[in-house]
């Protein structure tokens, strides 16, 4: 039976010749990734255990990875304590795919896992991190789960009742005109099926943009996908992506890549044109809140933010640096920048990007997740208006629910830290 | 009226995130027993009512589409369920559901529902009745997959269960 390409990987799963939208599986899972909610995974894998008599053993160290990346460094004796538990868990069952604080190897967990060569396209990733999805960038199905579901995968490797999702074809066509990117496309995607509109769904990406875009693009794509609901957002792993796994990660693979069959049959199919589109701009509260950015007039920001596992990527900063060299950042505005990993941080300093951006203003963080979701470094004031590159504007994300937050790509976010209002990057030079 | 009544505590509008529901900064804080202090931490007034106890055990918040959309944060179901509220909801986001079936949260998928806050209401298997109004609304049973994990109490046990099977001989 002809399968899209979720299917054919929960097929590969499951040991079947073929599965369908609706059957409940028991996939073996690939990679299991945590971040500091591991000290909750702890807790709830303990549980398990509790007056089995079994001895507490992970199922398979070597398929599960641990980033510390939410918290980092710690902000309190709360959380050091809960990364220290971490560690003494991660020593004791020999768990090697850790990333601890560290500039050599840290960085945060989307960007950590593929750029260490730990996604394999066709393989099943579930990860305690709603974004988690991002990792479908490379031909895998990945998403998001809870930390006792996570406990449920250490304990017997692989997640119990699956419901195999029906997909969304989105075919993207079309050659981006200068000044809009991918992450306006899935801005754009999202404000078009609503926030809801994937719900229990995979979005499947086909067409000539998706297979011209570099693997940084994709995983733009594949991050956002859950802010449609999406449980996975995949695009079928190609030519790219060998050349990103060998050149950025380091690994060769020499396996089957895995593609949906012409004939599957998809829940619904989306047509999309890049070549008219604009730059967009989502706008506070809600993720699909999504407009054209020639609609957003006068909007004066107070803080930037360029990062993220969305948008913290070495062509995202090469962007915001081209944009902001030898200009400066507006006086009453605050901008930050969080390269998504060490690594880039490191290789963005030796293409001088880093210095340009200090030049101009920018401040240059450490490569962890605080700003996004509001846990520490940037937290707004009372009235506060943010415009970021990161994926979420939900009231009350980046620290205060008195102030706004307006997403953006990296180039309307270095366009708008010069001008201190919302601006169109196609109109600076 | 019925006995098994509850009454409606909040009428919350579509999209409900977990940042509404257990805002990041407070996410250090990880026992199931500590988490429900923040339960809707910046809705100042529900938050007081919730953590002084003015909210009896069954109550009902009713929400729109999409409730818990967002973050995989489990802290989004522990702090709910530290008050055993119930939600009635038009639909949810899918990891929270999930992390609902998982933890225990009574979570009811009614498409239709229409309600207003104080209103008494029935949560029956098959629909909400709603007293108040004189109207009933038909529930979305849970997907078979999740029932299971319902029926056993929970992942907990489903799992404990699943790794006493794997190792018969201990």
């Amino acid at each position: 039976m002809a399968m899209t390409l979720v299917e054919k990987i929960l097929a590969k799963a499951t040991g079947q010749s073929s599965v369908k939208a609706g059957d409940v599986l028991e996939p073996l899972v690939d990679l299991a990734m945590s971040h500091e909610n591991a000290a909750l995974v702890i807790n709830q894998f303990t549980e398990i255990y509790k007056d089995t008599g079994i001895s507490l053993k992970v199922w398979d160290p070597s398929k599960i990875a641990i980033i510390l990346d939410h918290r980092v460094p710690a902000e309190s004796s709360k959380t050091a304590t809960n990364q220290q538990k971490i560690r003494d868990f991660v020593g004791k069952q020999g768990i090697a795919k850790f990333h601890d604080i560290r500039g050599d190897e840290g960085g945060i967990c989307h960007q950590v896992l593929p750029e260490n060569g730990y996604v394999i396209p066709g393989s099943v990733i579930v990860g305690t991190d709603s974004h988690t999805t991002s990792h479908g960038a490379l031909g895998t199905f990945a998403f998001g789960i809870g930390a006792t579901e996570m406990a449920s995968v250490w304990t017997l490797g692989t997640v119990l009742n699956v419901e195999v999702p029906g997909t969304i074809k989105v075919y993207v066509n079309g050659k981006f005109p200068s000044g809009v990117y991918p992450k306006d496309l899935i801005l754009y995607l999202i404000g078009k099926l609503t926030a809801e509109g994937a719900n229990f769904k995979v979005l499947e990406f086909h067409g000539e943009t998706i297979n011209n875009m570099s693997t940084s693009g994709r995983l733009t794509l594949s991050n956002m996908s859950v802010e449609a609901g999406a449980t996975s957002g995949i695009v079928p792993a190609d030519e790219e992506t060998l050349r990103y796994l060998l050149e950025e990660a380091f690994v060769g693979y020499k396996g089957e890549l895995l593609k949906p069959d012409i004939d599957a049959k998809y829940d619904q199919v989306i047509e999309i044109d890049v070549s008219k589109l604009n730059p967009q701009i989502a706008c506070p509260h809600t993720v699909d809140n999504v407009k054209p950015i020639s609609e957003i007039i006068n909007v004066k920001v107070n803080q930037i933010v360029i990062g993220s596992c969305t948008n913290g990527r070495l062509d995202d900063l090469e962007v915001a640096a081209k944009i902001l060299k030898g200009k400066k950042v507006a006086k009453d505005v605050r901008m930050l920048v969080f390269p998504a990993s060490w690594r880039i941080y490191r290789e963005a300093l030796k293409r001088g990007y880093i210095a340009e951006l200090m030049d101009a203003g920018a401040v240059i963080m450490n490569s962890n997740c605080g700003c996004c979701l509001g846990v520490h470094q940037g937290a707004l004031a009372d009235g506060d208006i943010s415009l970021s590159t990161t994926n979420r504007n939900f009231k009350g994300r980046q620290g205060n629910p008195n102030s706004e937050v307006y997403l953006c790509s990296a180039a309307v976010a270095a366009a708008s830290a010069i001008t201190g209002i919302i601006t169109d990057p196609r109109g600076v030079n | 009226m019925s006995h098994h009544t509850s009454k409606v505590v909040a009428i919350l509008p579509n999209d409900i995130s977990t940042d509404i529901i257990y805002p990041g900064r407070f996410m250090a804080t990880v026992l199931p027993t500590e988490t429900p202090q923040y339960c809707f931490a910046d809705m100042v007034e529900l938050n007081k009512r919730l953590k002084n106890k003015e909210i009896p055990q069954g109550s009902v918040i009713v929400a729109g589409t999409n409730f818990g959309c967002g973050s995989s944060r489990e802290q989004a179901v522990s702090t709910i369920k530290g008050y055993e509220i119930v939600i009635v909801a038009k639909g949810f986001a899918r990891i929270f559901l999930q992390n609902s079936v998982n933890l225990g949260l009574k979570t009811v998928i009614c498409p239709a529902i229409e309600a207003s806050e104080g209103d008494e209401l029935e949560v029956l298997p098959d629909k909400v009745v709603n007293h108040t109004k004189g109207k009933s609304f038909p529930v979305e049973p849970l997907p078979k997959a999740r029932q299971a994990i319902v029926d056993a109490g929970g992942l907990i046990a489903y799992t404990k269960k699943r790794l006493l099977e794997k190792y018969p001989n201990r």
